[in-house]
């Protein structure tokens, strides 16, 4: 079967006055219908450049796509604007941001904003649209919608403005949405509506998310699948659970001993991955982990490790996985390990 | 702990800021907490709740409006002068949350961290050096780093920059607003763990702010939960997290997600509707009480007090209890 969504290979570089910047190295992942893939890692390995080029919103230059195709249901759309007549970005797929301040017009009222993809996308009217808006306002769950379609962004607090974004994010019912550190700048209260909303919606349309964060804890709320990036690449890949109880890279271990875990009968201590992730100037020749890894051999360092399939959907690439590794235990990264 | 321990007395201390035409943002309002020598309080609420602002007006970085505060019985001034700076700067500092704002880009590393020491003691310029370079190593940091510009840094050293910053006068009690929370997860624990280890040579004692419930807990001893100037719950930091009696510290604790999707999937979702009101006009009664599940009607006409519960474990501002 032909899935939603397929990336392969796709690497993007940048020219700075510094040099160039290999930000994604070759990421390749599959979305299906529905359902919901969260993208994790830390700040600088490519998360939001792997899913900005998928949607042309990478300048090129200074951006340069060196290699890879994205098909959607089978059609590639890198490079493309449309697809059968119909525009990829807004209609096809919706993106949300993680500063909603900052990504909204504040000339514009928060119902024209809205209603902006429909005129644009769908050749509404604008009062039609404007109609639209409001009901759409209503379906994120922001009281009187009525009224506040028809104020600015400054008249909103951050909770609101995320739901006005996610309102005109969906206004053309996109197959996907993208969704970039939706709720970073959140508080918990309000990430666990924002989250809350976000499953409500996809139920209702039947949307694929790809949710992009770093946090460990809304991963384990919202998402089907898991890719777990570091310097550019894709080094784990599986369903949630895998990825939580069957970890098989260093750097998801490594991930998920840093985090602190609320369990009253385990004292457990924090175990930070020392170092920073790598120039990706000059990005490392072998595994990009290997200057953290505390698992690093010899071979880490001068070749790249290729993906193994693990379990069907579970992928992961790292040399202690590979036939012949001197530790056959590493396998999988257990419970009992961290 | 016994009286002798205490370290900071917090006394109804208020902070209001005119907003003109009579109005007054509530940021801090009426807030009591004894902070006791060597241990860490956790200071947790949703932004907009007055936890900076508390910070900073005990270190008197903003005037008090009212209340007082006293640090080994002395009575701190109500409103800082130059000479008060002096006295108290070498005892009680603070680390900022931006790293990237709260380091002067014009200033080598070596200027912003020996800046304290050259103002405060009386030490031979080569004296000074010798303290900053010795200081940069203990955070992690290398002492030829010092004559670099902060630009030259990512996140996680620049955090250890403001570390060493605070602590090179070597103080007692320290505030950290949010020392972690602009760091990535295993850079977060790199500074935890820093932090922990400074705090158990120096004999430091340090009010916590931050909205990393899960990072809060890890941290401190106990923690203190904040709601628009008002404090909710406090009590020791495990026991308030496992077993929150506050209706408010039930909704913060149940929004925080968990790093394991099983206990995920099965766990009922406490999200509450409504976000955290305007501190201009203070409702009458609990100020928790509009997004309160468990509102009952003298929760709208009364202001609960923060009474202890098992003893003095705990404390609960909530008309539920007592």
């Amino acid at each position: 079967m032909v899935p939603l969504l397929r990336v392969t290979n796709l690497a993007v570089e940048f020219s700075t006055y510094g040099g160039i910047v290999h930000a994604v190295r070759g990421v390749d992942f599959e979305l299906e219908e529905g359902q919901t893939l969260a993208i994790v890692g830390e700040s600088g390995c490519g998360k939001s450049v792997t899913v900005q080029s998928m949607m042309g919103l990478t300048p090129m230059p200074p951006g340069r796509l060196v290699s890879g195709s994205a098909q959607f249901r089978g059609e590639e759309i890198l490079g493309r604007r449309k697809i059968h007549g119909k525009e990829i970005r807004g209609a096809e797929i919706g993106m949300i941001f993680q500063d909603p301040m900052t990504s909204l017009n504040p000339t514009m009222t928060i119902g024209d904003q809205i209603a902006e993809p429909l005129q644009v996308h769908r050749g509404m009217s604008r009062r039609k649209a404007l109609k639209e808006a409001t009901e759409l306002l209503e379906l994120t769950k922001i009281p009187e919608a009525a009224k506040r379609s028809k104020q600015y962004p400054f008249e909103f607090s951050g909770g609101m403005l995320q739901r006005a974004m996610i309102a005109m994010a969906i206004a053309c019912k996109p197959s996907i949405l993208i969704a970039d550190e939706p709720t970073t700048a959140l508080d918990v209260t309000i990430q666990a509506q924002i989250l809350d909303l976000l499953q409500d919606i996809q139920r209702e349309i039947g949307m694929a998310i790809i949710l992009i964060t770093h946090d460990l804890g809304v991963v384990a709320r919202v998402a089907d699948e898991v890719a777990v990036m570091y310097a550019g690449k894709v080094v784990e890949f599986g369903k949630v659970d895998d990825i939580f109880y069957r970890s098989a890279h260093p750097y998801t271990v490594g991930l998920r001993a840093a985090m602190p875990v609320n369990d009253p009968s385990r004292n457990h201590v924090l175990s930070p991955i020392e170092g920073s992730p790598p120039d990706l100037f000059a990005p490392p020749a072998g595994c990009g982990y290997c200057s953290r890894c505390p698992e690093a051999m010899e071979v880490c360092a001068t070749e790249a490790p290729p993906t193994k399939v693990l379990d069907a959907g579970h992928t992961s690439s790292c040399w202690l996985q590979q036939d012949g590794a001197p530790h056959p235990e590493n396998l999988f990264f257990n419970e009992e390990r961290l | 702990m016994t009286a002798t321990d205490l370290l900071l007395e917090i006394q109804h201390l208020k902070k209001y800021f005119a907003m003109g035409s009579g109005q007054y943002v509530h940021a801090v309002d009426d807030v009591s907490l004894d902070i006791f020598q060597r241990e860490i309080v956790g200071l947790v609420g949703e932004s907009g709740s007055g936890k900076s602002t508390f910070g900073k007006t005990i270190l008197g970085l903003h005037s008090k409006t009212a209340g007082k505060i006293f640090y080994r019985g002395e009575a701190l001034p109500t409103k800082y002068k130059t000479s008060d700076y002096r006295r108290f700067s070498s005892r009680m500092q603070m680390i900022f949350q931006d790293p990237y704002s709260s380091l002067n880009p014009r200033m080598t590393v070596g200027e912003i961290v020996g800046e304290g020491v050259r103002l405060n003691k009386t030490f031979e310029l080569t004296e000074i050096r010798d303290r900053v370079a010795s200081w940069l190593e203990r955070v992690g940091l290398q002492a030829d780093h010092m004559s670099r510009y902060p630009h030259e840094f990512s996140g996680g050293q620049r955090q250890r920059i403001g570390i060493a910053r605070a602590l090179i006068l070597e103080p007692e009690f320290v505030v950290c607003d949010e020392p972690i929370s602009a760091l990535d997860v295993s850079v977060q624990a790199q500074v935890v763990n820093l932090m922990g280890e400074l705090k158990q040579s120096m004999g430091l004692t340090l009010l916590f702010i931050a909205h990393d419930l899960s990072m809060v807990r890890y941290v401190s001893d106990r923690m203190a939960v904040m709601y628009l100037g008002s404090l909710m719950e406090v009590g020791a930091a495990d026991d308030l997290y496992f077993k929150p009696m506050h209706p408010y510290t039930e909704v913060l604790v149940g929004s925080n997600p968990e790093p394991d999707p099983a206990g995920e999937r099965t766990r009922l979702s406490t999200s509450i509707q409504g976000e955290i009101p305007s501190p201009v006009n203070v409702p009458a009664g609990c100020r928790f009480a509009n997004r309160c599940p468990k509102v009952m009607d003298v929760c709208r006409l009364d202001t609960p007090k923060l009474i202890a519960i098992n003893g003095a474990d705990r404390e609960v501002a909530c008309h539920l209890y007592g």
